[in-house]
Parts: structure tokens; sequence; C-alpha cells
């Protein structure tokens, strides 16, 4: 047996819960996530969940990274065992030299402990029963507990904690003072007890500063609400439900009429997707700025509909939080892996435009652009979130907002305009750029209306089944969609130091994993520029990195390489080019992934050799 | 090009409206449907309630789904607004349009295979949520415009035109309206515009879900001896239970009926709707009452029509929504968006 030390970090390890589904411990591992954070430490958690509410393992796992690293690492520093029925599992996959912390009322047999890690076993059950009678206390406060425990194991200020129970329950401040006992309790014993700290602490730092901790469907929900979104229909479905239901919380607090009590909105829950696209639909028809949120499911369901909005022109916005397929089997794992059924939605030659936050500040911001976007373009806006941004708190730049916008509703006429005798033709490019006008329903008595049906009718929205006329539609529409480039949010581009041959393109959720394998592979003396595409349609930038390099790798979430398709389709380039990087197993992709990837590419190509990094 | 205009010459003799809108101001583009199908009656009865009722045209949104039915929109109003959507789906079309702005009156049309078959979820779950519209089921029995396929209200044992026995179980379109909450059910037929007029004008004023049934026989595929869904067939088996008169403003109503044959209905807007019993039992405000009546009457093959049900305190989606009173389309940035301030407590709360 090798003799392997304890790991010893500050301020830099993985710390992960496994817990039961529904035993009430999100709370208080969302609590120590905090705690870190009002240490000035990064922390970057994920919730790792079966599709089940109660029952079924859970694991909560926290990145601690004062680097600001806030990718997936991979690998556990840190294991609170707290779930027996996968306590073999949760101890193999402790690295070594690594700590295991376990309910020890009933202790363990050596057997199934390690060797080569640090067991510190804490009677969690036994100081509860001590202390509770009711069952129910017992479980809930078992939590806490544990949480006092790793206060005292990681040498956490105690105080941040004591703060944030503090604001969690105010309002209830009958509940503050016993979480704070149950906090105490754990704590003390853990003291007294226990040799510490472990070789794992945290120290106080300034490395989070003004930066907020926020999920992304929640940010995407108050874009929404920033965007004007007035209308909301949806049907439930993880990992997108959370974006409706933020929706609705931030409506009841920034959206009622303060005179009437009465609300500037309305949201449905509709019978399935079907309806709830319908229903966006018939909105953003009728003049109401309006989304949906769903995942993949949901957008098969769709295809039909957003079709139609396509040919129709119809603005809708769509937030597709992303989940690995099909409807049954992990629903709750992240993947970005409905690109391909987003871009080219429904029957008959169809495109869409998509945007690609990277995190919760673009989810925001994207969220309420899409909305000015739909009505400029006048075509339905697909915000591609996945369940790894979505579902997750991160540690992201603050929203920000700026009085002086108006939104922009695109070329509507009014009744004015009609009156005064403007020539309406509801498909009639006047402006050269694709898009056409339109006229809310209601306008004006004899002037303006017009019948809405998908293709069949000439410039002036009368019926006609001729070809030339659908023709010269189906050109304005592609004019349209390249009108789309210059106003979609543009690729980031980050240069390696100094010129390089080999280029990598990524997007989404792989940003932060993405930015801390830079590091990893420049410090193996590699050199590769780098290209988060932001939207579909691609913008020229994004030709032209492909264009200046000799090497390029597309980084992504799903086994198809769905953007490498969109880019050899859309811009005609040759695959072979373009190397495939992948990672699809419902995990969020990691640094050492990425950086191993791409670094066996480079041993492959004969470029300078690179040893492999990480384990 | 295919585009029918319509001449636009107005006769200067022609009746006009209390808004000064003759006849032509409601009509659309010529009709292609079959010469003497049932669905181009019922255009001419919207025109006319509308015409009747002085509605300004651009105040109606039509909204169809897909068939022979569902293309009528464009034979009728045509300054209003239409909307041509997909198979079965107009009913959350019409109810996301109907959420954007309050103001304007939905005029759903549909048929029988798109709101019974592909479209049964939608039509139930707009019914349910008491969407604020006029909601037309053109009924035929089948789908026309793909050729006589039976749809999902033909009866048990009809026979179609090329011979086919449908031995599924029919759906009734009103008792279904009925068990799910529609606020004014109805049913009438394609060849009594004296009975359907009247119906559409109190469904157009009516504040809450309105559901027409209107049996329009198929001239193409469905009119043939065997066929309870024909011309011959409805009008032999018709049972009226009562006539409707609609009356607006607060006229007082001329009582010169027998007493306890008459039943007035007053709705939220003062309208009237001045019910001639032909049935004496039938209560138009007894919603059991209907179902088990139309339930007798289906046994024995009959086809009641009239209305058959209507609240005049009815509740809508946006009464349950508490929307503010302004329609949601008219609100702007300084109604919806909370500003920077308010963002920078947001982030505050964040930390
Ligand atoms: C998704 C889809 N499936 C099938 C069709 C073909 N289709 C067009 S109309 C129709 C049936 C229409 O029947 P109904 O609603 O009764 O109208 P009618 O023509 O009888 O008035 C069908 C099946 C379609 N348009 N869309
Ligand atoms: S096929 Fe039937 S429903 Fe269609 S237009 Fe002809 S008669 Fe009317
Ligand atoms: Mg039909």
């Amino acid at each position: 047996m090798s003799v392997i030390s304890p790991i010893r970090r500050v301020n830099d390890f993985v710390v992960r819960f496994a817990n039961v589904n529904g035993s009430g411990s999100a709370s208080a591992n969302e609590l120590f996530a905090r705690a870190v954070l009002r240490m000035g430490v990064p922390v970057a958690p994920r919730n790792i969940f079966p599709s089940n509410i109660q029952g079924l393992p859970t694991w909560y796992e926290v990145r601690v990274s004062q680097a600001g690293h806030l990718g997936a690492r991979g690998g556990v520093d840190l294991m609170v065992a707290m779930n027996p029925q996968t306590f073999d599992k949760d101890v193999a996959s402790i690295e070594p030299g690594g700590y295991l912390l376990y309910d020890s009322t009933r202790p363990m047999p050596a057997s199934r402990l390690r060797h080569d890690i640090t067991t510190v076993g804490v009677p969690l059950t036994a100081i509860c029963n001590a202390e509770y009678s009711d069952p129910r206390q017992r479980q809930l406060f078992k939590n806490i507990v544990y949480v006092g425990a790793l206060s005292a194991l990681l040498d956490m200020d105690m105080a941040e904690i004591e703060r944030l129970i503090g604001e969690q329950f105010k309002g209830k401040d009958k509940l503050i003072q016993p979480n704070v006992h149950a906090l105490q309790l754990g704590r003390s014993w853990v003291l007294e007890n226990v040799s510490c700290p472990i070789g794992l602490t945290l120290a106080r730092a300034d490395a989070v500063g003004e930066r907020i901790f926020l999920e992304g469907n929640a940010a995407a929900a108050l874009g929404a609400v920033y965007g004007g979104a007035t209308v909301c229909a949806w049907y439930p479905i993880t990992p997108s439900s959370s974006v409706a239901e933020a929706f609705t919380r931030y409506c009841a607090r920034h959206r009622i009429d303060p005179e009437t009590g009465l609300h500037k909105y309305a949201i449905v829950q509709a019978e399935d997707e079907l309806a709830s696209i319908g229903m966006v639909i018939g909105a953003a028809w009728n003049g109401a700025r309006a989304f949906t949120a769903t995942s993949g499911p949901g957008i098969s369901l769709m295809q039909e509909f957003i079709g139609l909005a396509y040919f129709a022109e119809i603005p809708a916005v769509i937030i597709d939080v992303q989940r690995a397929g099909p409807s049954t089997g992990m629903p709750t794992r992240t993947q970005q892996c409905d690109l391909l059924s987003c871009a080219y939605a429904s029957h008959g030659d169809t495109k869409h435009v998509m945007v690609f936050p990277e995190n919760p500040t673009e989810s925001f911001a994207f969220a309420a652009d899409a909305f000015d976007l739909a009505d400029r373009l006048q075509t339905p806006i697909f915000v591609m979130l996945d369940l790894e941004i979505g579902m997750n708190h991160h540690l992201c730049a603050p929203l920000a907002w700026d009085d002086s916008r108006r939104y922009d509703r695109g070329k509507v006429m009014t009744a004015e305009e009609l009156e005064a005798g403007r020539d309406f033709g509801r498909y009639l490019d006047v402006d050269g750029d694709g898009i056409p006008y339109r006229t809310y329903p209601g306008t004006h008595p004899t002037k303006g209306g017009f019948f809405t049906r998908g293709t069949s009718r000439d410039r002036y929205a009368r019926y006609t089944e001729e070809g030339a006329p659908y023709v010269d539609n189906m050109q304005r529409l592609l004019k349209k969609f390249e009108t789309a480039k210059a106003v979609l949010p543009r690729p980031v581009r980050r240069d390696a130091q100094r010129p390089a041959k080999a280029g990598i393109i990524y997007y989404g959720s792989t940003a932060p994993a993405m930015d801390e394998a830079i590091g990893m592979i420049e410090a193996e003396g590699q050199h590769l520029d780098m290209l988060r595409v932001r939207a579909f349609p691609f913008h020229q930038d994004v030709e032209d990195f492909i264009a200046r390099h000799q090497t390029l790798f597309v980084v992504e979430q799903n086994r198809d390489g769905q953007m490498r398709t969109l880019l050899v389709n859309e811009c005609g380039i040759d695959p072979a080019r373009l190397i495939p990087i992948l990672h699809y197993d419902g995990t969020p992709i990691t640094a050492r992934f990425i950086a191993n990837a791409i670094g066996a590419h480079l041993d492959d190509l004969k470029v300078t050799p690179i040893r492999k990094i990480g384990a | 090009m295919t585009y029918l205009a319509k001449p636009k010459f107005h006769h200067p003799s022609l009746p006009k409206n209390a808004l000064g809108y003759t006849h032509r101001d409601y009509e659309g583009s010529i009709s292609t449907l079959c010469a003497g199908c049932g669905h181009d009656s019922i255009s001419a009865a919207i025109i006319e309630a509308c015409f009747e009722l002085a509605i300004e045209p651009h105040r109606v949104a039509k909204l169809s789904g897909i068939g022979c039915s569902s293309k009528t929109p464009t034979y009728f109003l045509g300054h209003s607004h239409g909307f041509n959507s997909v198979h079965g789906r107009m009913p959350s079309v019409l109810t996301g349009a109907n959420l954007a702005n309050r103001e304007l009156i939905y005029l759903g049309v549909s048929g029988d295979g798109d709101s019974a078959s592909i479209g049964f979820g939608q039509f139930a779950h707009a019914i349910r949520r008491g969407v604020d519209m006029v909601y037309v089921v053109e009924n035929n029995g089948v789908y026309g415009l793909t050729k006589g396929q039976f749809s999902a209200t033909a009866d048990r044992g009809t026979k179609s035109k090329r011979g086919v026995m449908n031995n599924d179980s029919p759906i009734d379109m009103v008792g279904i309206a009925l068990q799910l909450g529609a606020t004014f059910v109805a049913r009438s037929f394609s060849g009594d515009k004296a009975q359907l007029v009247p119906l559409i004008k109190a469904a157009i004023s009516h504040r809450g879900a309105a559901f027409i049934d209107v049996l329009s026989p198929c001239i193409a595929f469905n009119n043939h001896a065997g066929s309870t869904k024909s011309f011959d067939y409805v009008r032999e088996h018709n049972q009226a239970v009562n006539k409707l008169d609609y009356l607006l403003g607060r006229a007082p109503i001329a009582v010169d009926y027998a007493p306890g044959t008459l039943q007035v209905v007053e709705q939220h807007d003062g309208s009237k709707l001045v019910l001639r019993k032909l049935k004496d039992e039938y209560d138009v405000s007894d919603r059991v009452a209907a179902m088990n009546f139309l339930a007798r009457h289906a046994a024995k093959g009959q086809v009641v029509t009239g209305l058959l049900y209507v609240d005049n305190e009815p509740e809508d989606l946006h009464l349950h929504l508490a929307t503010v009173d302004r329609s949601l389309n008219s609100l702007g940035d300084a109604d919806l968006c909370p500003g920077a301030a308010t963002l920078e407590k947001i982030n505050a709360s964040l930390r």
C-alpha cells in the first residue's frame, strides 16, 4: 500500500455532498456554498440529481476556487457522504489523499473505508436524536449540523454563516435561533473530538468582488421581465420549469399595478407544448411580447408551429433549456444537443435565429434582447440555455440595464401612417433588408387588415398559389436571415499571446471550462486562438476566424458535433478542417477533458508534443 | 393570380347599419368552396350578424385552423385581421391573441376534424379556460378538404360516400362544451339562417367562452342517404328547443306569448336574449338539465338545436388572471421595465 499524504490546499478544492433526494439538504448545501462566497472566495456549485422528487440519490458539488475557475473540475477532495445507498461509490470517488465526512452514529467497518483518505466520523443522527424529538426536525437539522461540522473542519468564518441564516429567515425570525443552534451543535462536537482544521481550509480572500450568484433560468426570466414580455405560456419540463416559475415570481414583484393590484402580464400553464407555442404565436401576432420556456422534447412537439411562425413572420421567443435526449432516460443531465432541431425546426425550408449565452449574466441580457430581435426580425428567436447554466447558481457579473434604452418594436405600421396613405404590403420589402412592415389587428377600420397564412400569398398578402411569388417570398426570407447576422450578439475572440495556427470554437456553458483549459494548454507551451460563438446565423467574424486558422477545434457538449455541422452547412467549410471535441455523458464538460482532448490531437498533428495534463 | 377580389361597388341604396356600414363592408373575397357547401351559409350568417350588431369590422380578429371550414374567414370581414393557423391548433393561437388584446372580438372558426379530431385537446382546454371568444365549429362529419374521410363527429353506423362504415362512437361537441364549462352553448344548422344569425349575435355579445356547433353539410362528400350530417337528415331530425330574439340595448320587451313560454336572459352589456320556448321543460340556464336533455334526444337520433345553455354572469380568462384593463399589447417600456435602479437592488440581493 502506497503512503499518500493528505491533500493540503487553501481555497482550492471540491466538496461533494451525497444526499437522499427530498431530505431537505438543498438549502443547507447552498448555505455552505454561499458562506464560502461571503468569505470572498469564488465557488461554482452544481446539482446532480435524478428526475425523482424523493428517495433517490442526489449530489451537490461545490468547487472552491480562489483563482476563479468556475467550470466543473472533476474529482472530489471532500465527500460529505449522507446517503447510505451510494456510500461505497461515493467513497470510491474521493481523490487519493482526500477526505470523507460521514454520519458515524453506526460506525462503518474499516472494509468500507479507504486507507488513502482521511475519514471523519461525526455521529450526526445521534446528536440530532439527543437534541430533537420531532422526526422531521431531526432530519432537517441534521443537514445544518453537518454544515456546522464543516465550518470547523474547514476553518470557516462562523459569523458569515450566522449572518446568512439571519438573512434567509428574515421575517420568520423564530427560525433563526434554532438553526444557529444546530450549526453550533455540529461545530462544537467536531472542535471537541476532531483535530481541526483538516488539510483543506478556507481563508478570507477578496476574489469575489461585485459578482452576483444566480441561476441562469432565473436570470433569463428576469431578462424577459426587463425585455417587456407580457405573455408567457409554458408546459412544465425539467430543466426549464424554473424559468416560468421565476418569471411568475418577478412579475408578482415588479409588474403589478400599484393602484388596482391588477397584473401587467398573463402567464398560462398550457396543456402541452403545442398549445404553449400556439399561445405565444397568437399573442405575438397580436402585438404583445410573448415567450415560452421548454426543453428538447417540447421543441420536438412545437415543430409545426415554429415553421408557421417562420413563414408567417411572427416574433416569438423560445427559451430552450437543453438536456440530454430523449424524453425518458437522462432528463436531468446537461447537454448542448438541440442546436440542429432548433436551427432547422419544422418542415419546408426553414432556418432560425439562436443565441447562446455563456452564463446567467448573458442569459439575462440575451433573453431581454431576444424580444427586440424577435420584433425587429419578425421571426422566432431561440435563447439556448442548458441545464448547467439554467439550474445551477453561477458566480457572474452583475446584471446591467441602461435606462435610456427603448424597446425596439420593429416595423409596425400605425393607424396614422395608414390613414396618411402609406403603402402597406405585409410581405413587401420596402427597405431592402428583407423585413416587411406589419400591422397589429384592430389598427384601422378599412386599411392595413390582412389575412395571415404560411405562404401561398403575394407581397400584399393576397392569396396565390403561383410559383413566382412563392420563390420571391422565400428569397426575401433568406435576405432577412442575412440581415440578422449584423444585429445578433457578435462572437467573442480571445487571441493567443503569439500568432497561432490553431483555433478553438466553443459556445454556451462550455465557456468556464474552456477559460480554464486554455490556461492548462498554454502552460504546456501551446498557443491557440479562441472564438466564442454567441449567435446563429454566424457573423462574418466566424468565417474569418475559420479562414485564418489551419487547424480548428470545435468544442461542444453533444455526440454529433451539432455546431460543427452548422458551420459546415452554413459557411461551406470543408468538414475535414473542423476537429470535433465532444463531451456528452450528461455531466458538464471539464477543463481537464478539453485540455487532454485538444492535447492529444495536437500530439497527433505533430505540432510540438504536449504531455497529458491532470489525471 | 388566383386572388378573387370582389368588385368594390357600393350601391347607394344598400341598407346601412348604425355605423353607416353596408353588408359589403363585412364581406370578404369570393368563396372558392363547392357551390352549395354549408360553410358558405355560415359565412353569410356571420356577415349578417356583424352587420346587424354594427360592429366595426376591424375590431374582430378571425382565427381558424385548417380545412374547408377554416378557409372561410377569407370570405367574410375582409377588413379584419385573420389568421389561418395550423390544423387543430386555432384555440391556442386565439387564446394567445386574446391575452394580448382583450379589447377585440375573437371569432374562431373551425371544422369537426379540426376541433374534434386533431384539435380535440386544444378545443377542450380553450373552453375550460373560459377564453372570451365565439367558437364556431362548421360540422359536416367528414374531412372535406382531404376528400371525405370520417371525422370524430361522424355517428356510429353511418356510411361514407364510398361505402365505408364508421364503427367509432361520435364526439358530441356540444356535450363536451357543456361539460367543460362553456358559458354559452348553442347548436344550429347552416340551412336555418333565421336561427343561426341571432345565435351568432348573442354569442358575440357574450363575455366568455361561447361555443356554436353548426351542422353544415358537405355537398361533395357527406350529403348522401345514410349520412346523419346531410341536409335532408338534419332537416328531418331537427328539434329546436327555442327561438331566440336578440335585443340590443334596454328596449322593453313586447310580451305577447302565453305565460311560461318566454325566457328572458339579460346579459352584462344590457342586451337581452329573448327565448320563445319550443320545448316546455327546457331551461337555458340549467347546465345539467341541458346535458341530460341532449343525451336523451341524441339516443333517439334527434338533432337538438337552439340556445342550449347560457350563463348570464360568465367569467373569463382575463378575470382569472387578474390582468389590467388596458390591453397588454398597448403597454410600453414605462409600464413594463422595472429599470436600472431596481436591477441594482436585485443584484445586491444576489451577493
Ligand atoms: C398536421 C396536419 N395533418 C393533416 C393535414 C391535412 N388536413 C387538412 S384539412 C384536414 C381535415 C379538415 O377537416 P375539417 O376540420 O372537418 O374541415 P372541413 O374541410 O370538413 O371543413 C386534414 C386532415 C394538415 N393540414 N395538417
Ligand atoms: S368539400 Fe365539402 S366541405 Fe369542402 S367545400 Fe366542398 S362541400 Fe364544402
Ligand atoms: Mg369537417
